[in-house]
């Protein structure tokens, strides 16, 4: 569905893509691993055409990203970023309801205001957080108002950058359920870049791992543990000494 | 031959950024006439430039205008011109003082603003996600800021312009013994149609400069809060700059041709 063909991506001197080659299957979940700097936000960053590579295709279903029209490219993504990048001159539900408020699925105020109650009841958030604005939610739950618009027009592909990232263990893990739950309900497509291997193990069905700009392994995550490759098993194991240096 | 070089990067500099100035308007002004429109940013911007504006612009003005009838009095007393107060408070407040003022007012206030604003949207990634959300940046945050200053500021500037004219006829009928009747009919007598649409017209293009320089410097801050930082200041000393060579262009437009 989703495959990135030798693609590279430059900032300045920086080489952070040096010919990414990767495939996403439909309704398959694929989670991206790697340190910090080796470019999984750029990768997936690139399939939403919000940065242009230098050079590679990108398609979607066949289509390449760029000749693809971006309106109706965009109306089949949904995406929860790191930090949530909820709008704080917008209470919780309009959040939620920005897509079914304006634009080309757009639906009368009720109707997107209920929609928008659903869908937080779905991440486990009650309606009296609807009429509140993200500064005044903790950051569990702006990550679950994030998840909530990602998933509240009901998207074909999901990407998470970093779902768990600042979240104490035990919201992770409710996080990291929450997503699975939905991705399987829904029978979307998704990405996830993470670090967090307890995210890797209850988010994925296929992992790739990306190191200096190239993936270094993909495979299926029951796989991974064996997958006899020095750089994913420093990785996922968390050890200081291997290939990857630790101070990048 | 170091030196030449130096000067040659800080031209091509300049015009470089002229030129990324210009293109960013440019794509302003496309998005400002093409679909879709959001009229809830554009009420909040009118809201938040104009009426939430005018306390700043109008204790500006009303002090303005009492200085400038006290420094007329002072001055054109050393050649018994005195009573040329209202005529030359008048003709100041609303040719000059008034739009510049205003401009710089509204520099200060809402260019660094809507810098601030953007730039944080930047840097947390609320910009990439209105993008993932089919909405374009220009199209919700810019062209609704920039007309909605390119229509408000002028009537801040009409505003400004009738409270530092009252500033002056306090301070003149209040402390250096002036007609009231006949210092409003003197002003009243004096001002021109051509000083009042100077002043309004002034009061567009400060207002679309202060918009856009706070939306450019926003859209392309820097990272973290340094680039906020630099991102606000950059904003505010750029549309201070254009706002007062607009106006002595424009005031050669109006007043020298």
């Amino acid at each position: 569905m989703i495959t990135l063909d030798n693609v590279h991506k430059s900032f300045g001197s920086n080489q952070v893509l040096r010919g990414v080659n990767l495939h996403v299957a439909k309704g398959t979940s694929m989670v991206i691993i790697g340190g910090s700097g080796t470019g999984k936000s750029v990768a997936i960053k690139s399939i939403l055409g919000l940065v242009t590579p230098d050079s590679g295709t990108i398609t979607v279903d066949g289509t390449d990203v760029t000749k693809a029209d971006r309106d109706a490219f965009l109306a089949r993504f949904g995406m929860l970023f790191q930090g949530a990048a909820l709008f704080d001159s917008l209470p919780v539900w309009q959040n939620v309801a920005f897509r079914l408020l304006r634009g080309s699925l757009a639906k009368p105020k009720d109707e997107a205001r209920a929609i928008a109650i659903e869908k937080l009841r779905r991440v486990g958030l009650t309606p009296d957080v609807a009429d509140r604005l993200p500064a005044e939610l903790s950051g569990g739950m702006q990550k679950r108002v994030g998840l909530a618009r990602a998933i509240a027009a009901e998207p074909e592909i999901i990407f998470f950058d970093e779902p768990t990232t600042g979240l104490d263990p035990i919201m992770a893990g409710v996080i990291n359920d929450l997503i699975r739950e939905i991705v399987t309900e829904m029978g979307a497509t998704t990405m996830t870049i993470t670090h967090d291997m307890s995210s890797v193990r209850t988010i994925a069905d296929h992992v790739a791992m990306l190191h200096a700009g190239k993936i270094r392994w993909t495979g299926p995550v029951a796989d991974m543990d064996g997958a006899h490759d020095p750089y994913v098993d420093q990785f996922i194991n968390g050890r200081a000494e291997g290939p990857i240096e630790a101070v990048r | 031959m170091s030196i030449l070089a130096a000067l040659g990067r800080v031209i091509l500099g300049l015009f470089a950024a002229i030129g990324r100035v210009s293109i960013f308007g440019g794509k302003t002004l496309s998005h400002l006439v093409r679909p879709p429109f959001y009229p809830r940013e554009f009420a909040l911007a009118l809201l938040n430039i104009g009426w939430l504006s005018l306390p700043v612009v109008g204790l500006t003005a009303i002090f303005t205008g009492g200085a400038l009838a006290l420094q007329i009095y002072a001055g054109g007393a050393r050649f018994n011109a005195e009573a040329v107060v209202p005529q030359i408070v008048a003709i100041g407040m609303v040719r000059e003082l008034g739009p510049v003022l205003v401009g710089l007012m509204i520099a200060a206030r809402v260019t660094s603003s809507i810098a601030a604003e953007i730039a944080t949207m930047k840097v947390t990634e609320q910009i990439d996600a209105l993008v993932t959300l089919s909405t374009h940046p220009m199209k919700y945050l810019t062209a609704p800021r920039v007309l909605a200053a390119t229509l408000v500021v002028p009537l801040l500037v009409a505003v400004g312009d009738i409270i530092g004219i009252f500033g002056g006829y306090a301070v003149a009928t209040g402390t250096l013994g002036f007609n009231a009747a006949a210092y409003i009919q003197n002003t009243v007598d004096f001002l021109q149609l051509r000083d009042i649409t100077s002043s309004l017209a002034k009061g567009a293009v400060f207002g679309c400069i202060a918009a856009l320089m706070g939306c450019y410097f926003g859209m392309n801050s820097g990272r973290g809060a340094q680039g906020v930082g630099r991102a606000t200041k950059g904003s505010v000393e750029a549309a201070a700059v254009l706002i007062l060579a607009a106006n002595f262009v424009l005031t050669g437009v109006f007043f020298s041709l």
